[in-house]
């Protein structure tokens, strides 16, 4: 399987044909309904995009046109990001969770005709836009519940539009086979907005070559496989999941599976058993801290069988999975364990057949990542953006750690610059920013290099790359000390009780923190020790709450003094948010990363107290609600002193 | 009176399904109920209001048949009601929610929704023994019924869960399912949103819509939030200490100076 692009397999449609010819009844979607799992397989499902996309041009659909997806991720709407390919035009994901504002932004800026909604919700987000997008000129939708009373001018079911396609198939037919056969290598498989930490969302076009050819080398470095299970729960508009969905799928015919609806997704995992597997650092995260809160509650011979057995597997696992000598011993009880514990754990996470299993996104706390790989699961980090059609740099099986992302996937060529900014060329470089010549510009050079934007290292003896930060965000403090905020931010996330920490220090004396504890983790810690408390907003500014937080940024401090380069990072002082930092609000972006000058200038009174030295500070905040309205919270928030380190002379400054 | 009329929002609302001819419902010497009448027409949404011992519970009631009523008649498709057993009240098409939530707090919610399949159930006890063949393919298709609601109502994260383990709000949604699986003709909602916070209120707001929507069903619900009954509702009964002060749109309602008095109170100077 080393056919490249140039040929026959040149777009996602042909890899479908020869799927179709390859696989044909093997399952290529499966879904959960009503209660039971669907399943279509490669003929099938070239047959509904077959009619939809004779639909689409029935209704008017041009080539070249932009058609946004707006929905979960369901089979139907993985369908019509093909058949929109095939009838020669782009489908341009969009996050389901957008708010109006955000949608309309995306649907003006792609000049979209047609917009394919999941459900009455996403259809109704979109009326409310029409007025200001006036490209738009259809809406079709799958879900047809609740929209008979619904003006079906230019509204359409799906399951229409399939049915016209299909009773018009003689006449068109002959106009969908000629739009298909000229897809080209160069033509645009799909265009993505990145989310971006800051200013407006940019659209990234990645042409088929770009998708082709990254799932390829992919595929193959992992050894993918026909015989692969996927769940596809990661939302639409994410490179990650039109890579793992659409381009590793098409490109090895591996079957993705679609949870019943975003509550039952452990469920349906469970059920899957997937045997390929991606999610962020945080989903780790958040099922270690959901098993030890449930072990907590066990009885004592299963609690304390619990702890004898994950201390072996901390010890032992992953030599094991990385085929290290271990003696026999170790081996006889390991296995036992399987059998008792690591067995049930794995199966509950639904993590039994996992072969390969990635995160990324950000950095993972490396007490996470071995737990994961203790219990016998190649769990294992890649380094990407959507400039890339993902695949940077991705950790071979035997290579996995947890500080660094690995080596270049095959393809890809790395540089560091004189800052310490990692660029990459490789056969996934984007082609464009949409009708932004300026940023593309500052993005990529002329010989393909893109500049990444993170600032990192290759470590000379393994060549794996190691990410310090984002470039942007790294400055110098007044002392001349290096400042890297998401090092030390990603320091305090690793703690369970801490959900999210923006640092500030850039060109200031010392470092200052905001803090979002996790109620998850502080509720139930809370619910143990008995403390009461009736509001996120009452318990993040519990005087215990606090001094536990307090501890583990002093903790943070201890460990930061440690380094050289970073010793001055540490935090003197400190305040715990009164609110989840939120995507409605703007504060983070839609995958999670915080958005630092946004956050600074909204809660500007605030980063004055951290720097102005007063015990509390009261403030007003506007939050949106999930329909869209407003309303305001106000706190008074008590700003703590943590104790620092002695800081080290600067070696670094000193060899200079 | 098979006449038909479209609403604003596109609903066709058929003719009249139910009829009330002065009813009277005593319990003892208290009497609940004093001489009223109205009419239920074939894919409204009607609703009862009226304060604190009102009567709207019992007039529920006797709408479902559960009560007798002392005076007047009940007409149901054309024909006069007579006095009913519980089982053929059941096999009216007539189906209900409670005001204090009436399920099996020990069965998961699949099964108390399956106990609302109960009047389609016909297989015999040995059927049920042999188990296949008949008993089976009525499980059958009573768990896909059952689905079809579970999917409707979006509680399939919830579908194996203890009913006793959930929160109210869900709890409520639940027994609107066990009632919506039976396929009424009529769905009669006593008091859906108390005890609701706005985001549940709008929630069950729409899907008792969509209910009235998709499957044609005719609603009767009593409620005490008027925004809800105002926005939801085709027609309103106004009821005040047993007797009917108000019938009309919510627009015809909201200004009846008696509807006013009885909610607002009157000034007596």
């Amino acid at each position: 399987m080393t056919t490249s692009t140039e040929g026959a397999l040149a777009s996602i449609p042909a890899l479908l044909a020869r799927n179709v010819a390859r696989f044909g009844s093997k399952p290529a979607y499966r879904e959960k309904e009503f209660g039971i799992w669907q399943s279509w397989t490669w003929s099938e499902t070239a047959s509904e995009i077959d009619a939809m996309a004779l639909g689409l041009i029935a209704l008017g659909l041009a080539e070249g046109d932009h058609v946004a997806i707006i929905g979960r991720n369901r089979p139907a709407l993985y369908w019509s990001m093909v058949a929109i390919q095939k009838a020669g035009a782009v489908p341009v994901p969009v996050y389901q969770d957008s708010v109006a504002e955000e949608m309309a932004y995306v649907l003006d800026h792609c000049g979209a005709r047609f917009v394919i909604a999941g459900d009455q919700e996403q259809v109704d987000k979109v009326l409310e836009v029409q007025d200001r997008v006036t490209t738009i000129e259809h809406i079709l939708y799958y879900d047809a519940r609740g929209m008979r009373k619904y003006d079906h001018e230019r509204l359409h079911a799906m399951a229409d539009v399939q049915a016209e396609g299909r009773a018009a198939s003689e006449r068109l037919k002959p106009e969908l086979e000629r739009r298909s056969a000229a897809l080209t290598a160069d033509n645009t498989c799909v265009m993505l907005y990145t989310s971006g930490t800051t200013g407006k969302p940019k659209g990234v076009v990645l042409s088929n070559r770009n998708i082709i050819e990254t799932s390829r080398a992919s595929a193959e470095f992992d050894q993918l496989r026909a015989s692969d299970e996927v769940l596809a729960y990661l939302p639409m508009a994410w490179v990650g999941d039109f890579i793992f969905s659409v381009g590793q799928a098409y490109w090895t015919g591996f079957c993705v599976n679609c949870p019943e609806r975003p509550e039952t997704m452990y469920e349906n995992l469970h059920e899957i058993g997937p045997s390929y597997f991606f999610a962020p650092p945080r989903y780790f995260e958040e099922r270690i801290t959901a098993l030890l809160i449930r072990m907590e509650d066990a009885g004592r011979l299963k609690k304390a069988l619990f702890d004898r057995f994950m201390a072996l597997a901390k010890k032992v696992g992953p030599r094991l999975l990385d085929g290290k000598p271990v003696g026999g011993w170790d081996r006889l009880v390991y296995a036992i364990g399987q059998v008792m514990i690591y067995g049930p754990v794995r199966n509950r996470a639904g993590m039994t057949n996992v072969r390969v299993a990635y995160t990324a996104g950000e950095a993972i706390g490396p007490e996470i990542f071995e737990f994961w790989r203790s219990l016998g699961i190649n769990l294992k980090q890649l380094y990407g953006q959507t400039e890339a059609s993902v695949f940077i740099t991705q950790q071979k099986d035997n290579e996995v750690r947890a500080d660094t992302v690995g080596t270049p996937t095959p393809g890809v060529e790395l540089r560091i610059d004189e800052q310490g900014e990692v660029h990459y060329r490789s056969p996934g470089v984007f082609v464009e920013y949409f009708k932004n010549p300026d940023s593309t510009a500052a993005t990529k050079d002329a010989e393909n290099w893109v500049a990444t934007g993170d600032a990192g290292f290759i470590e000379p003896e393994t060549g794996h790359l190691r990410i310090i930060d984002r470039a942007k965000d790294v400055g110098k403090m007044v002392s001349g000390a290096l400042f890297a905020p998401k090092y030390v931010e990603n320091k305090l996330k690793f703690f369970p009780n801490i959900l999210e920490a923006v640092v500030f220090g850039n060109d200031r004396e010392t470092c200052a923190a905001f803090l979002n504890i996790d109620l998850t983790a502080v509720g139930n810690w809370a619910e143990r020790n008995n403390i009461a408390y009736s509001s996120y907003q009452e318990l993040a500014g519990h005087p215990q709450v606090i001094a536990m937080i307090q501890s583990h940024v002093e903790e943070v401090n201890a460990s930061l003094s440690e380094d050289d380069m970073l010793s001055g990072c540490q935090i003197h002082r400190f305040l715990v948010l009164h609110k989840e930092l939120d995507a409605d609000d703007g504060e983070l972006t839609r995958t999670r990363k915080v958005r630092r000058r946004i956050i600074e200038e909204k809660y500007g009174d605030l980063v004055t107290a951290l720097y102005n030295g007063s015990a509390e500070v009261f403030t007003e905040t506007e939050v949106t609600y999930e329909d869209g309205r407003k309303g305001k919270i106000s706190a008074t928030l008590k700003i703590c002193d943590a104790a620092v380190a002695a800081v080290r002379p600067a070696v670094q400054e000193a060899a200079e | 009176m098979l006449d038909q009329t479209v609403t604003a929002d596109g609903r066709t609302i058929g003719g009249v399904v139910m009829e009330m001819r002065n009813i009277t419902l005593r319990f003892g010497g208290v009497v609940a109920i004093r001489d009223i009448s109205f009419d239920i027409r074939e894919g409204e949404i009607r609703a009862i209001i009226g304060p604190n011992g009102a009567g709207k519970s019992s007039m529920l009631n006797v709408i479902s048949g559960f009560y007798h009523p002392q005076e007047g008649e009940v007409w149901f498709h054309g024909e006069k009601r007579r006095p009913m057993k519980p089982y053929q009240i059941a096999r009216q098409g007539i189906a209900r929610t409670f005001q204090n939530i009436a399920l099996f707090d020990g069965m998961s919610v699949l099964d108390n929704i399956m106990t609302g399949r109960l009047n389609h159930m016909s297989a015999s006890f040995l059927d049920q023994m042999i188990w296949w063949g008949r008993a089976e393919r009525e499980e059958v298709a009573n768990r896909e019924k059952a689905e079809e609601i579970i999917d409707f109502l979006e509680i399939q994260a919830i579908r194996k869960t203890p009913v006793g383990r959930l929160p109210y709000g869900l709890k409520k949604r639940v027994e609107l399912a066990r009632a919506l699986v039976a396929a009424p003709k009529i769905l009669l909602l006593d008091e859906p949103m108390a005890g609701m916070n706005v985001e549940e209120k709008e929630d069950m707001s729409r899907f008792v819509l969509d209910v009235n929507d998709e499957f044609g069903t005719t609603i009767v619900l009593i409620e005490h939030d008027m925004g809800v009954v105002m926005d939801l509702s085709d027609r309103v009964v106004v009821m005040d200490y047993g007797k009917k002060i108000g019938d009309g749109t919510p627009d015809d309602v909201r200004g009846n100076q008696e509807v006013i008095d009885a909610y607002l109170g009157v000034s007596h100077d």
